[in-house]
C-alpha cells in the first residue's frame, strides 16, 4: 500500500479577482522510500499542493479530493488529528531558510522545542539530539554553534539547519519545496548531496518540487510535471528525459541551455504561463502547444498509463506527436 | 587588429563599512568588492561574468556606468575614461552604454505607461526629436522585441515577467547603444520564458553588433550567449577565456568545480559527472584571505597560495593560479 495517496486533489482560493484554481484534480501516489520530483514553472500549483497535503493552505483557500497517509484521511483534518502528523509524520523545508527560521530564537532552542513539543523530551536532552542532528547534516563544530543566531549562518548552513530541524523527529515523508532555489550553485551541490545521503541513511520517502529539471534528474527516481495545477505528465525519471510524452515536456527540456552541450538557438515556448483565474475547459498548455488541435481547448484526455509506470495527459497520441 | 570598445584595467571597487554604534571618528572597515580586474572588449562582441553571490559581478557592472565610485581605468573607444568623467560629461556615454536589470517589475516605474516608459531615454538623450517621431520609434523598438505596439498605453503591472524583460530590453536599445550591460536579465523567469528572452537577446545582438557583458549566475545561460566568459570569485578574476575554451578545457580550480557543481537535465549524464565539492562558503570580502582568495576553498592548495597572490597569465585563456591545469587524476581520485 502507498504510504501518501492523493486522489483528486483541487485547491482553489478565492480572490478579488476571482476563484483561482491552483491545483485541478491531482492524483498521486508515493510508497516509502521513494523520491519523487514535482516539476513546474511558477503558479504551477506545485507549491500549493504541498501546503494543501501540510493543512498550510491560506485562509482563502479550499482543498477537496482525498489525501490519505497509511490509509488515514489527512485532507483538511483538524489540528488535533494534523499537528502530530506535521513534523512526525511529513516535514517540510521551505525555500528560503531565512524566513523561515525564527530569527529571535537560538538555533538550540528552535530544535529543542519541536523535540519538546511532539517527543515530550526534556530540554537538555532535546539540546542533546538536536546537536546529534546537527553534526548528521555536517555542520562544523555544532556543539559550539548550535546556541548561536539564524543571523550567524550563512545561507547554505541556514539550509542544513532547516534540514536537521525537519528530520528531528525522523519523519516518514519529507517534502522540500524549492530547497536550493535561493543558494549559489556549489552550495545547492553541497545541499542535494546531502539530502541525497540522508534520504538513504534515513530511508524516508521525499517530495522534491522544483522548476529545475537539472536537479530532478539527479536525485528523484519518478517526475510529475505539473501545468497549470495540472499532471502533464509522470513518470520513472530515465525514461522522461530520454522520451518525453507530453509537448510541454519536451518543450521544457528543449528550452533549457546545457553546460554539457554545444548550443544553437534554443526552442523556447511560445506565449506566457496560464492566467489562472480562468479555470480552462481543456488542457492548460493547449494556447501554447504546437500539436494542439481544436479538441484541445474543449476537453483534456485523463492521465492514462501508455507504458510501465508512465502516465501522460495529452489528446494527441505519441505517433501524431513525432 | 581592431581596437577595443572598452579596455578596463585595474577596476577596483571599495565600499567604506561604519558599523552600527561606531564613533564618527572611528575607521570605516573597507570591503573590497572589485579587486584589480581587467579586460578588454571589442565591437559586436559578448562577454559573460559568471560567479558566486558576493563574487563582485554586479558591482563591476555599476561601476563601469558610475553607479557605484570605482578607482581605476576604463577606456571608452574613444579614449574617455568611463570612471574618470564627470557627471555631465558621463551622460554624452551613457546613450551608448544601456543596462538591463534582473528584476523586470521592479526596473519599471509603475505609474508610467510603456510608451513613456521606452521613450525616456530618447527625450533624455535626443531632445529635438518630435513627439510623433519619438513615438514611431517607439513603436518601433516595440515591434522588435516582440511587443504588441497597441499596447503602448499600458502600464507595467499589466504584464507578465517575461514581457516586462522586453519593455526594459526595449528601453535599453532605443538609443542604439553600443554596449549593453545585462545584470541577470533572466533568473527571475520561469524557464520556458527565459528560453524566449535569452533568443531575443541574442537575436538583437547579432542584428544590432551590440557588445554585451552578460552577468549571471547560471552557467548554463552565460555558455549558451557568450563568446568569452569570465570567472569572478571575490572580486578578483580567476579565469578567462573564449566560451568554449573555458567550459571544455578549464584550467582553473574553480572554474572546475563551478562546472561540476551545475546540474545537468539529463540522468545518465548527471549520475556520470564527477563532482568536485567545494568546502564551506565564499570567505567574507572584508578580510579576505591572504594570497590566493580562493585557497581556502581550494583542492589544490599549497603553502605559496597563502604566500604569494597569482596574477592572471596573459594570452586569450588567462588563469590566476599558481597550480592551474586540467582535472588531475589525484584530483579524481579524491573527489
Amino acid at each position: 500500500m502507498a504510504l501518501l495517496d492523493i486522489k483528486g486533489l483541487t485547491v482553489r482560493f478565492d480572490t478579488p479577482d476571482g476563484v483561482v484554481t491552483a491545483v485541478n484534480n491531482v492524483t498521486l501516489s508515493l510508497s516509502r522510500g521513494e523520491t519523487l520530483g514535482i516539476v513546474g514553472e511558477s503558479g504551477s500549483g506545485k507549491s500549493q499542493l504541498a501546503f494543501a497535503v501540510m493543512g498550510l493552505l491560506a485562509k482563502n483557500g479550499r482543498a477537496t479530493g482525498s489525501v490519505t497517509l497509511d490509509g488515514k484521511e489527512i485532507l483538511n483534518a483538524p489540528p488535533s488529528v494534523i499537528n502530530p502528523i506535521r513534523a512526525q509524520k511529513i516535514a517540510m523545508i521551505f525555500q528560503d531558510p531565512m524566513t523561515s527560521l525564527n530569527p529571535y530564537m537560538r538555533i538550540s532552542d528552535q530544535m529543542a522545542e519541536v523535540l519538546v513539543h511532539h517527543r515530550g523530551m526534556a530540554n537538555a536532552q532535546a539540546v542533546a539530539e538536536a546537536v546529534r542532528m546537527l553534526d548528521a547534516v555536517k555542520i562544523p563544530d555544532a556543539a559550539g554553534r548550535v546556541r548561536l543566531y539564524p543571523h550567524e549562518f550563512s545561507g547554505g548552513m541556514r539550509q542544513r539547519v532547516m534540514i536537521a530541524m525537519s528530520l528531528l523527529c525522523r519523519p516518514e515523508i519529507l517534502i522540500a519545496d524549492e530547497p536550493t532555489t535561493a543558494l549559489d550553485v556549489t552550495v545547492q551541490a553541497q545541499i542535494m548531496t546531502l539530502l541525497s545521503d540522508l534520504q538513504r541513511d534515513f530511508g524516508m520517502a521525499t517530495i522534491l518540487i522544483t522548476h529545475d529539471l537539472g536537479v530532478v534528474a539527479g536525485f528523484c527516481e519518478n517526475v510529475l510535471v505539473l501545468y497549470g495545477g495540472q499532471v502533464m505528465e509522470k513518470s520513472p525519471t530515465d525514461p522522461l528525459f530520454a522520451a518525453p510524452s507530453h509537448p510541454y515536456t519536451r518543450g521544457l527540456l528543449s528550452a533549457i541551455p546545457r553546460v554539457d552541450q554545444e548550443g544553437e538557438e534554443l526552442d523556447a515556448i511560445p506565449g506566457s504561463p496560464p492566467n489562472m483565474t480562468m479555470e480552462p475547459k481543456g488542457c492548460p498548455f493547449a494556447p501554447r502547444c504546437t500539436y494542439a488541435g481544436e479538441d484541445c481547448e474543449e476537453h483534456l484526455s485523463p492521465l492514462t498509463e501508455f507504458a510501465p509506470g508512465r502516465f501522460r495527459a495529452c489528446n494527441r497520441s505519441l505517433e501524431e506527436l513525432s | 587588429m581592431t581596437q577595443p570598445l572598452l579596455s578596463v584595467t585595474d577596476l577596483r571597487v571599495t565600499f567604506a563599512l561604519h558599523r552600527a554604534g561606531d564613533m564618527p571618528w572611528t575607521k570605516p572597515r573597507l570591503l573590497h568588492a572589485v579587486s584589480g580586474v581587467n579586460f578588454d572588449l571589442m565591437p559586436g562582441e559578448t562577454l559573460g561574468i559568471v560567479g558566486e553571490s558576493g563574487s563582485g559581478k554586479s558591482t563591476l557592472a555599476r561601476a563601469l556606468v558610475q553607479m557605484v565610485p570605482a578607482t581605476g581605468r576604463a577606456i571608452w573607444q574613444d579614449g574617455a575614461d568611463l570612471i574618470a568623467l564627470t557627471r555631465a560629461q558621463m551622460l554624452k556615454y551613457r546613450a551608448d552604454i544601456q543596462m538591463v536589470f534582473q528584476d523586470p517589475l521592479a526596473s519599471l516605474n509603475p505609474r508610467m505607461t510603456v510608451g513613456q516608459i521606452i521613450a525616456e531615454p530618447l527625450r533624455t538623450h535626443h531632445k529635438g526629436l518630435s513627439d510623433t517621431e519619438v513615438k514611431a520609434r517607439v513603436k518601433e523598438m516595440m515591434d522588435r522585441v516582440g511587443l504588441l505596439p497597441n499596447q503602448i498605453n499600458r502600464y507595467p503591472h499589466e504584464f507578465s515577467g517575461g514581457q516586462a524583460q522586453r519593455i526594459g530590453i526595449a528601453r535599453a536599445l532605443i538609443v542604439k547603444p553600443k554596449l549593453l550591460i545585462c545584470d541577470e536579465p533572466v533568473s527571475a523567469l520561469d524557464v520556458s520564458i527565459q528560453a524566449q528572452v535569452i533568443n531575443l537577446l541574442a537575436e538583437l545582438q547579432r542584428d544590432l553588433g551590440l557588445a554585451m557583458i552578460f552577468i549571471a549566475h547560471d552557467l548554463s545561460v552565460v555558455k549558451h550567449i557568450s563568446d568569452r566568459v569570465m570567472v569572478l570569485y571575490l572580486g578578483r578574476t580567476m579565469e578567462i577565456a573564449e566560451g568554449r575554451e573555458l567550459y571544455s578545457n578549464p584550467q582553473h580550480p574553480y572554474t572546475q568545480a563551478l562546472l561540476s557543481a551545475v546540474p545537468i537535465p539529463d540522468p545518465a549524464a548527471e549520475r556520470a559527472k564527477v563532482v568536485i565539492p567545494l568546502e564551506g562558503d565564499l570567505p567574507s570580502p572584508m578580510n579576505p584571505p591572504s594570497g590566493c582568495v580562493f585557497r581556502t576553498r581550494c583542492p589544490r592548495v599549497e603553502a605559496r597560495c597563502a604566500e604569494v597572490k597569482p596574477d592572471l597569465t596573459a594570452g586569450a585563456h588567462g588563469v590566476a593560479c599558481h597550480f592551474p591545469g586540467p582535472l588531475g587524476a589525484r584530483q579524481a581520485e579524491t573527489a
